[in-house]
């Protein structure tokens, strides 16, 4: 194991947490706001990257396209927030599991009914398709580095709407206590819409973000939805800073595991058992480490409502 | 539901494959096996869901661990039911007995949550078992043996197997559901801490129901297997665990037979959606979201409601 591998797994774990953080973060807010379980989060993300992989060669700018990709998804999620899931904020958490269940369906079948069911080709920047050396030895790909300012920008940016701004100051009111912000005059549905809009928009991100890396496909947000319910979950509910901690001790953890879980288990057990139980392992581990936390912290790592 | 009316209900699903047989439309009775098989799996998540209130999002990964039991049994040359069938309710049984002892420890959301996080670790194991056909799945050479004369690798035995197995399971659901332990498992699901007050154990009683239900979701899983001759991670995806649960809201949460409502109106639905359009998926949401909207309490409660105006 070389310190150049370890540098190099790091990067990709740093640059897949932080993607797992931008789909985080909205959900962490829908689920600690407004107490709701939105299983079509991963929807939202899927819609994201197929419009990017759309606007991208109309606008002729990878920027531009995400751009716009950002703006449409979050007038898609403001409208649905305005429409339909308004309605299950007072349900309970089966009407909202079953409603959002439904919504999959649906834009699954949507998007394949628009797109078709064939992957769709997203292309990285001509300009960042090249590799960097960042230390002597080590060639990184130019577009993965860019994933990681743009996470960490997105991140800051974040930080300074929630933590800073008035806005930011009625969110953490409603995530901390939504009768109390209301008692308060807070204008919760309008807040409620802007959270929405903006989760959305940070699924859009994400999806465009890392649709170049994996297949721009139907059913490409089932799978990170849970991981970033994971995240949500192991950071606290309603909790930025939390979803912040959790997506990178995911990521690095989820890197890490499928990168020397496998090697370990090489040198520890015969090596008919080793490949299976290294797979495994590695597989397994983020999900380990959710019921870990869960048991020995049941609010999460940064409890939002303390 | 009476009584009279369950036994007319028993007689004329018993009836079903001789009148398809007449219509030569033997091909649906496999899909009614496949009916009652969901059935039952969806009733065993009715009894942590409805019974016992308990959100459990990961029922799936016990229904493909009794599938995968019988599977892994039968590539090592064991066949009969008597042996295959039991087993896969006891290895679910056994797997769900740490999964639930640690996640009941958790409440609301979060118990959602760590329930799904062990179904996905559960799911992630047979993916990344290689020695089991991994993500391809498994095939089986062919369906478990009961003797007796009845022969179920012909579909219409093994329609009368899955459905004695299902009346066999309501009627035991019926009982318990009458017997000191479900009346100790409903007061606990109505107010925790007054339960607790009175003295009942209230975590022991969660665990049980929660291991009791994984056995009978372990028993579909077998069914399943037999079924379809073929068991792959897919049977624990967590969409499987979802659609079970939609079958439980669909039909009527803690209703004797809303899970097998659920399991019938699910699948037929999208039997019949799938022969019109390839597109059936986004009916079949539009018609769920329906559900959600204008009948909160599923369908055997809704039926019931208008046939009797308040």
């Amino acid at each position: 194991m070389s310190l150049l591998l370890l540098l190099e797994q790091s990067l990709n774990g740093l640059q897949f947490g932080l993607m797992l953080f931008l789909l985080a973060a909205g959900l962490t807010l829908v689920f600690g706001i407004m107490d709701m379980i939105n299983l079509a989060h991963g929807s939202l993300y899927m819609i994201g990257a197929f419009l990017a992989a759309t606007l991208v060669p109309v606008t002729g700018s990878f920027w531009l396209g995400v751009g716009c990709a950002l703006i449409a998804t979050a007038l898609i999620g403001a409208l649905l927030e305005f429409t339909l899931l308004r309605q299950l904020y007072r349900r309970d958490h089966l009407s909202q599991v079953l409603a959002t269940f439904a919504l999959i369906l649906i834009s699954n079948e949507a998007v394949r009914m628009i797109w078709g069911p064939q992957p769709v080709a997203l292309d990285a920047p001509a300009a960042l398709s090249g590799a960097v050396e960042i230390v002597p030895g080590l060639q990184y790909s130019a577009f993965r580095l860019s994933i990681i300012a743009v996470g960490f920008a997105v991140a800051l940016l974040l930080y300074l709407l929630i933590a800073k701004t008035r806005i930011g100051m009625w969110v953490r009111a409603g995530a901390s206590n939504r009768e109390m912000a209301l008692a308060m005059g807070v204008n919760v549905n309008a807040v409620f819409t802007f959270v929405f809009a903006l989760g959305a928009a940070l699924c859009a991100l994400a999806g465009a973000m890392l649709g170049p890396l994996f297949a721009v496909q139907v059913g490409m947000g089932e799978n990170i939805l849970i991981l970033a319910f994971v995240v949500t979950v192991i950071g606290g509910i309603g909790s930025i800073r939390g979803a912040f901690a959790g997506a990178l001790l995911v990521g690095a953890v989820d890197t890490f595991g499928r990168a020397f879980l496998p090697m370990l288990m090489n040198k520890l057990l015969p090596s008919a058992i080793a490949a299976d139980a290294g797979a495994t392992l590695a597989a397994i581990a983020i999900y380990v480490l959710m019921a870990g936390v869960l048991f020995w912290k049941p609010q999460g790592l940064f409890p939002a409502r303390a | 539901m009476q009584p009279r009316t369950a036994i007319l209900l028993l007689v004329l699903l018993a009836a079903l494959p001789p009148v398809a047989a007449v219509f030569d439309q033997s091909f649906y009775i496999s899909v009614a096996s496949r009916i009652l098989i969901f059935a039952l799996a969806a009733t065993s998540l009715n009894l942590v869901l409805g019974y016992g209130g308990m959100l459990s999002f990961g029922h799936a990964a016990f229904f493909g661990t009794g599938a995968y039991t019988v599977a892994i049994l039968a590539q090592h040359g064991v066949h009969s039911a008597w042996l295959a069938w039991p087993l896969a309710m006891l290895v679910s049984a056994l797997i769900a007995w740490p999964v639930g002892a640690i996640s009941l420890r958790t409440r609301g959301v979060y118990f959602i949550m760590i329930t799904l996080a062990f179904a996905q670790m559960i799911y992630y194991v047979f993916v990344s078992l290689k020695t089991y056909g991994g993500d391809d799945g498994l095939t089986l050479a062919e369906r478990s043996s009961i003797g007796l004369g009845v022969d179920v690798k012909g579909d219409a035995h093994f329609y009368y197997a899955c459905l004695a197995v299902l009346a066999l399971a309501i009627v035991l659901l019926a009982r318990l559901r009458r017997s000191p332990f479900g009346h100790a498992l409903e007061a606990v699901k109505l107010n925790e801490t007054r339960a607790e007050a009175i003295g009942f154990p209230v975590y022991r009683i969660k665990l049980v129901c929660f291991i009791l239900a994984a056995a009978f979701a372990g028993l579909a899983g077998a069914l399943i297997a037999n079924q379809n001759n073929f068991v792959s991670p897919g049977l624990m995806h967590w969409t499987q665990s979802g659609m079970l649960m939609v079958m439980i809201i669909v039909g009527g949460l803690g209703h004797l037979f809303g899970g097998l409502i659920g399991a019938a109106f699910l699948l037929l639905l999208e039997e019949i959606l799938s022969a019109h359009t390839e597109h059936w998926q986004l009916a079949l949401g539009v018609i769920l979201l329906g559900i959600v909207l204008f009948a909160p309490h599923g369908l055997a409660r809704s039926a019931r409601r208008s046939a009797t105006p308040a």
